[in-house]
């Protein structure tokens, strides 16, 4: 019986793979009494990197935040409205927060290595999430994420000195292979590049260019530049709003409301 | 189109010295075209001289107005209006710079045809031309000081009157050269300062092109009705 799955037609494929990978749909987010996101709206394309830019407090580290329910764990935060990855609704109480999160990696702006050594670091999700079997597979799942993260080369032979050891940049492409370690499909990176010097930072670019090609990635950056370079669309937030969204070559050569004209050309007051 | 400025005075300082910069060149550009012609008309070897020394100063406006828009890009990175208007400026002073040599040529040949004797009669189509030609410089360069996406278009359009001066002033200095031979060396020299003028009514119309992009952020992308039909013109030879 096992022969008779059933495969889906070329054209559902072809489908799905046009339909977005992340939908919100009238998001609000209230910490008490703040109203921190207000009615956020968006479709994110499935392999492809979207960029949320805006001024501090504008909401979008909030909404990211949702995409992986991490605002759950902030007393008085109240989520409303609905979220869906590849169509499942993920506000659904009896929805696996860990499972989520091994579906919805994340990397912050500081990079963050446990304290253990760099092979724990990168095992460490596959092995609570029981990805892998035995030792031979966890290896490979090891080398494997720390070779898409462009680190393998630099820690080959270091596999087990801490992860604290190496270098800023070397140390958040760590928490890359971290979080692509558990196969995730979307990877949140909230101000990756902030601590990173140029060169750090141009290799973190650089992977995830490499990246898109696999994971559909939303980044959060203040760097116009850095959201100029790395995205394919761009969301700008303002106030809790979202104000504008569009191919990422529109928004900084034409964008069509004036609050992003003012933001990204630095005229904001 | 934005009013509020930047937040960087000096990124705003910088900007609005490439729109004086530009004004500068703009207003330069218009005086080399009128005295280029006055030289030509009023077979005036002192005048061309002048007109062809100036133009070295609208060259030099036009390196000065490149090396600060590469100064501006390396420093700021701008984005939306901003890089519009830098990379506009970048292009207006190019199409100015053009427009100069197009005028110092035409000085030029006011010191070839200086000595001949001719009815000034045989300028007068030429004069329109420059008449217009000045008209819708005039015309783009408040256009891009104000960012008028409207009069941009209007300019825009307006050139298929220069055109068609073109096609009859080659036409008319055809017939006098065939009338008279020894009017061939003057209307030669008159032609290709008719090319001239048409040639800076076509250099006009792509500033109007930039303006509309800077003040919109979308290309004009119909396709201008070119009128210049000077490249088909047969001669007949009279019959004697």
């Amino acid at each position: 019986m096992l022969d008779m799955k059933v495969m889906p037609a070329e054209d559902d494929k072809a489908a799905a793979e046009l339909a977005p990978k992340v939908v919100a749909r009238g998001v609000n987010v209230h910490y008490g009494e703040k109203h921190a996101l207000k009615d956020v709206n968006v479709d994110i394309p499935r392999r492809s990197v979207m960029a949320f830019i805006g001024p501090s407090g504008c909401g979008k580290t909030t909404f990211l935040r949702c995409i992986n329910r991490m605002n759950d764990t902030i007393p008085g935060c109240k989520v409303t409205g609905r979220i869906t990855i590849d169509g499942e609704d993920i506000s659904d109480p009896a929805l696996d927060v860990v499972q989520l999160r091994a579906r919805v990696g994340m990397v912050f702006q500081k990079p963050n290595p446990f304290p253990k050594s760099i092979y724990e670091n990168v095992a460490y999700g596959p092995r609570i999430h029981g990805i892998a079997t035995g030792k031979a597979e966890l290896d490979a799942i090891v080398i494997g994420s720390l070779k898409r993260a462009g680190l393998l080369e630099e820690v080959k032979d270091r596999l087990g000195d801490p992860g604290t050891s190496l270098s800023g940049g070397q140390q958040q492409r760590l928490c890359i292979a971290r979080a692509i370690a558990v196969g995730p499909e979307v990877i949140l990176m909230d101000e990756p590049c902030s601590a990173l010097d140029p060169i750090a930072t141009a290799r973190i670019e650089e992977l995830i260019d490499e990246l898109r090609a696999n994971f559909t990635i939303i980044i959060v950056t203040h760097s116009m530049q850095q959201a100029a370079r790395v995205s394919q669309r761009t969301a700008f937030f303002h106030l809790g709003s979202l104000v504008e969204e569009g191919e990422t070559s529109q928004i900084f050569t034409n964008p069509i409301d004036r609050r992003t004209q003012d933001y990204i050309t630095g005229r904001f007051g | 189109m934005a009013n509020k400025t930047h937040i960087v005075s000096s990124y705003e300082a910088e900007l609005s010295e490439l729109d004086n910069k530009i004004a500068h060149m703009g207003g330069m550009t218009e005086q080399l075209l009128a005295s280029g012609f006055d030289a030509l008309i009023k077979r005036d070897p002192a005048l061309a001289e002048r007109v062809i020394a100036n133009d070295k100063m609208v060259d030099a406006y036009n390196h000065e107005i490149e090396e600060k828009a590469i100064l501006t890009i390396a420093k700021r990175q701008p984005m939306a209006v901003d890089l519009r208007q830098i990379m506009a400026a970048l292009r207006v002073s190019n199409d100015l710079e053009r427009i100069g040599d197009l005028a110092k040529n035409i000085a030029k040949r006011a010191l070839a045809v200086a000595s001949e004797q001719h009815p000034r009669s045989l300028m007068a189509g030429l004069g329109h031309m420059v008449e217009l030609a000045l008209h819708q410089l005039k015309d783009v360069l408040d256009a891009y000081a104000q960012r008028d996406a409207e009069k941009a278009l209007a300019v825009w359009r307006a050139d298929a009157q220069i055109d068609a001066m073109y096609n009859s002033v080659f036409r008319e200095l055809l017939t006098y050269m065939m009338e008279d031979p020894r009017n061939i060396g003057l209307c030669t020299h008159l032609l290709f300062g008719a090319k001239n003028i048409e040639r800076i009514g076509d250099h006009t119309t792509n500033i109007a092109e930039t303006v509309h992009y800077l003040a919109t952020g979308t290309p004009l992308t119909d396709d201008r009705p070119k009128s210049d039909t000077t490249s088909s013109i047969v001669i007949e030879p009279k019959a004697d």
